[in-house]
């Protein structure tokens, strides 16, 4: 067939002159427009929030096991927000506001979407880069200016925002009502109104180049289940995102100008304030329209990543390529119709829980289809475990058992009993955030080959992941047994209520479980550092995956390719094919050089090519009879 | 062969550069979309509504807009036949008409404010909605005007004719958007007061 258009090194190389550009250190590590840089700022920001985020949640944590105990070290540490050594009850509500915050947008949507929609969108369709480069790079200036605005609410008088990263008004409305709806909450909000922006322009790029930039031979159903999923992600974040803008803008108005969208009848310090006629619940229904597509924005990149690493690793194609795609479709689909289970107790019509109530269910349909597809893709698979596998398989575990409670929680019946407890901090930690942060821990180690070049170290890996997996499960599966008794989310400490005491020895369980798994972090950061300067030489194909990112040079090259950008022949997933030479096949390689291993519905809309297959069976049937 | 190759990347790229211009449009129909639904869900739930007489600038506004399109289109069509003086007085013509829509509604906010005293800040916030919904297309309108003025500018620079038009393109999908938001919303407003 066509060998001339094969990806051939040798060819190329004459060409990889005019690739390089002029750059300098500015151009290229601070204001590089190049896909392959802005993922690696992105990644390490994410991580930087990450590590962040979770020391944030060790000092809360310490609080909720040690009510009682001064600790002389927190009052050197943070000073004002610990007087006595113990936590100051409202930067205790903001720390929990910046936690969520920062680990829901920060860390999973702009550092997981950011890092690897940017790697691999170019990578894997075959482009030399985004649709605009430009924008591309504003977006990663603007998340990192977000970044830089939320943290710097830690040194303000008043510190940090404090109505819980839902930022419900009143209590976000109105600056007088605590010190955390203050100057800290006017600074969360211009962070937010500049991460919106990051993201929309990151994922307004993702879209154009998924649907213009593919390579020749690149239709829709040849993209690795990677691309699929960041692809409808940002749709989903570009649906969704300008939604919350319209519900922040109305609260600024409200905050700052005077206006009553969200305000009515309310009463500050025994002054009446002057706010009439408006309805909270107006914006939570804005925020939750975000709100729940928000935390498939989430999830579904992990997904994506779980499933490509699944795959290579369990040397198998993926089970139901197909329906794994119509189940991101469904998802994405239903995520628009579910926002109601988030307000049951809102004194929502009961029809209307009711109808929010079968939506949110139906989710568990195309849910289940992409976990028993992932268990299918394991079964009898000659798997491989790398920690990028582990991570991908804790990944699945997490979803499973976070999952099954979202069933209990979408009921708007058990919901009244159950909202605001400690089961849904257990449901959306294990669901959406230990299975998205395993998703995107997959990516890392998967995809470091190509990022750095370099090898991250297995042991080191594998240590992690047991540590995080179980800490994870001890962190979070306590928390359910606690939410079933009753015992509220967000409160400082449980020891005025004499019915929640005893599970004060629980929380210092959990507390001490959530310790181990911060020190195994330092496991990962050490190999994620250490590698990058010092770890083994990658080669171009580590994981002998099919995928295209793994036919680019290990240098990085502007434009990713040398020479012609190579065309796409199959699906991604040709692993262990009967009768191939090896156990993987590149989406390069086209079907003509393939024969003993192709198959009669690998020409489905080709005559032609079935003709020939047909043609060489019979003369190889010819050949053995004459033996 | 390369700059061959080169051009035609190059002309791939703008496809795609367009097709970001489009997607922009969807985020910013769902602003407007999120904020047409807050005012249902607030009025429907209050049982409050608007209860006042648009001003009647808005009626204006609307066909000033309506004009500026046209002559967008004109001189959209202009470009295409390689005739730029034309094309640069219609995109005279159309930010000219832009600035009188800028105008028009804030002199719009003048008599609500003014002469029939309803202000933003009001118990009843479906009117404040009005002043947020216009006060938020009217960012879209400024962002829109400094699109024309590129336009305008590549124009009169003589930019290669493909990035003359590519302008144009990304202008006019823009700015007819402007126009059909604008018509959404006061039909919406229309219908509710």
């Amino acid at each position: 067939m066509s060998t001339l258009s094969v990806h051939d090194h040798g060819v190329a190389h004459h060409e990889e002159g005019h690739e390089h550009h002029h750059d300098t250190f500015l151009t290229k590590y601070v204001f590089s427009q190049d896909h392959k840089m802005i993922a690696k700022q992105f990644l390490i920001t994410g991580i930087t929030m990450a590590v962040i985020a979770m020391l944030l949640s060790i000092l809360f944590r310490i609080q909720l096991a040690y009510p009682d105990k001064a600790f002389p070290l927190l009052e050197t540490l943070l000073g004002r927000f610990a007087p006595e050594g113990r936590l100051d009850p409202e930067f205790y509500l903001s720390l929990v506001t910046i936690h969520g915050t920062i680990m829901v947008f920060f860390v999973l949507t702009a550092g997981l979407s950011g890092t690897f929609s940017n790697l691999l969108i170019p990578l894997q369709v075959g482009a030399r880069d985004m649709a605009s480069p430009f924008i591309n790079m504003l977006s990663y200036w603007f998340f990192l200016t977000a970044c830089v605005i939320m943290l710097s609410s830690f040194f303000i008088q008043k510190g940090p925002a404090g109505p819980g990263w839902t930022i419900y008004p009143p209590l976000s409305a109105l600056p007088t009502a605590m010190k955390g709806s203050g100057l800290g909450m006017t600074l969360w909000l211009i962070s937010m109104v500049c991460f919106v922006a990051s993201s929309l322009m990151g994922g307004i790029n993702y879209v154009s180049t998924v649907l213009n930039m593919r390579t020749k031979g690149m239709d829709l159903w040849k993209m690795p289940l990677t691309i699929w999923a960041f692809f409808l992600t940002a749709i989903l974040g570009v649906l969704s995102f300008p939604v919350l803008v319209a519900g922040v803008v109305l609260l600024i108005f409200d905050r700052s100008f005077g206006t009553s969208f969200y305000l009515s009848d309310i009463v500050v310090n025994g002054q009446v304030m002057p706010f009439e006629g408006g309805s909270p619940i107006l914006f939570q229904h804005l925020f939750w329209f975000l709100g729940h597509p928000e935390v498939y924005i989430v999830i579904m990149p992990a997904m994506g990543i779980s499933s490509e690493v699944m795959s290579v690793n369990s040397r198998k194609p993926i089970f139901g390529y197909h329906a794994m795609v119509y189940s991101l479709i469904g998802i994405t689909v239903l995520s628009f119709i579910v926002w109601g289970h988030h307000m049951f107790i809102t004194g929502m019509n009961p029809f209307l829980g009711g109808v929010f109530m079968i939506t949110t269910l139906i989710i568990a349909v195309p849910s289940a289809v992409k976990t028993f597809n992932w268990l299918a893709t394991l079964w009898r698979g000659n798997i491989r475990f790398t920690p990028a596998m582990l991570f991908a398989i804790g990944m699945v575990s997490f979803f499973i058992s976070g999952g099954l409670t979202g069933i209990f929680l979408g009921n708007a019946a058990l919901d009244i009993n159950l909202h605001d407890t400690y089961f849904v901090v257990a449901h959306f930690h294990l669901v959406m955030g230990s299975a998205a942060i395993f998703g995107m821990l997959a990516g890392v180690y998967h995809w470091f080959p190509k990022m750095f070049g370099k090898m991250m170290d297995e042991k080191l890996g594998y240590l992690h992941f047991w540590l995080t997996f179980i800490g994870a499960y001890l962190v979070f599966f306590p928390m359910h047994f606690m939410g079933l008794d009753g015992v509220p989310r967000r409160y400082y400490a449980f020891t005025e209520f004499a019915s929640m005491q005893r599970w004060l020895s629980v929380n210092m369980f959990i507390t001490w479980a959530a310790i181990m798994s911060a020190c195994a972090q330092v496991a990962f950061l050490y190999n994620f550092i250490h590698s990058i300067f010092w770890g083994k030489k990658a080669t171009q194909n580590p994981w002998q995956a099919n995928t295209l990112e793994w036919t680019t040079p290990v240098e990085h090259i502007h434009g990713n390719w040398p020479g012609e950008i190579p065309s796409v022949y199959r699906w991604p997933y040709d692993y262990s094919k009967p009768g191939a030479e090896e156990d993987y096949i590149l989406q390069t390689t086209p079907l003509s050089q393939t024969m003993s291993s192709n198959l009669p519905h690998d020409f489905e809309d080709n005559p032609a090519g079935l003709e020939a297959l047909n043609t060489w069976t019979s003369t190889q049937k010819a050949n053995e009879q004459v033996k | 062969m390369m700059a061959q190759i080169q051009q035609q990347e190059d002309k791939v790229n703008l496809g795609a550069k367009k097709f970001i211009m489009w997607i922009f449009i969807f985020t910013s129909f769902m602003l407007f979309a999120a904020l047409t639904s807050g005012f249902i869900v607030y009025s429907g739930g209050s049982g409050r509504g608007l209860n006042i007489t648009l001003p009647v600038s808005f009626r204006y506004s609307t066909i000033v807009l309506i004009a500026s399109s046209i002559t967008l289109f004109l001189a959209a069509r202009a470009a295409k036949q390689l005739n730029f003086e034309k094309q640069q007085q219609l995109l005279w013509i159309t930010i000219a008409l832009g600035v009188a829509f800028l105008i028009l509604q804030v002199y719009g906010w003048y008599t609500l404010a003014y002469k029939m005293h309803i202000y933003l800040i009001d118990p009843n916030a479906t009117r404040s909605f009005v002043y947020v919904m216009t006060f938020l297309h009217l960012l879209h309108i400024i962002g829109g005007i400094a699109w024309l003025i590129s336009a305008l500018n590549g124009s009169i620079k003589r930019i290669p004719q493909v990035k003359n038009l590519y302008r144009m393109e990304m202008t006019s999908i823009f700015w007819h958007f402007l126009d059909i938001i604008w018509i959404y919303l006061y039909v919406f407003l229309l219908l509710n007061q």
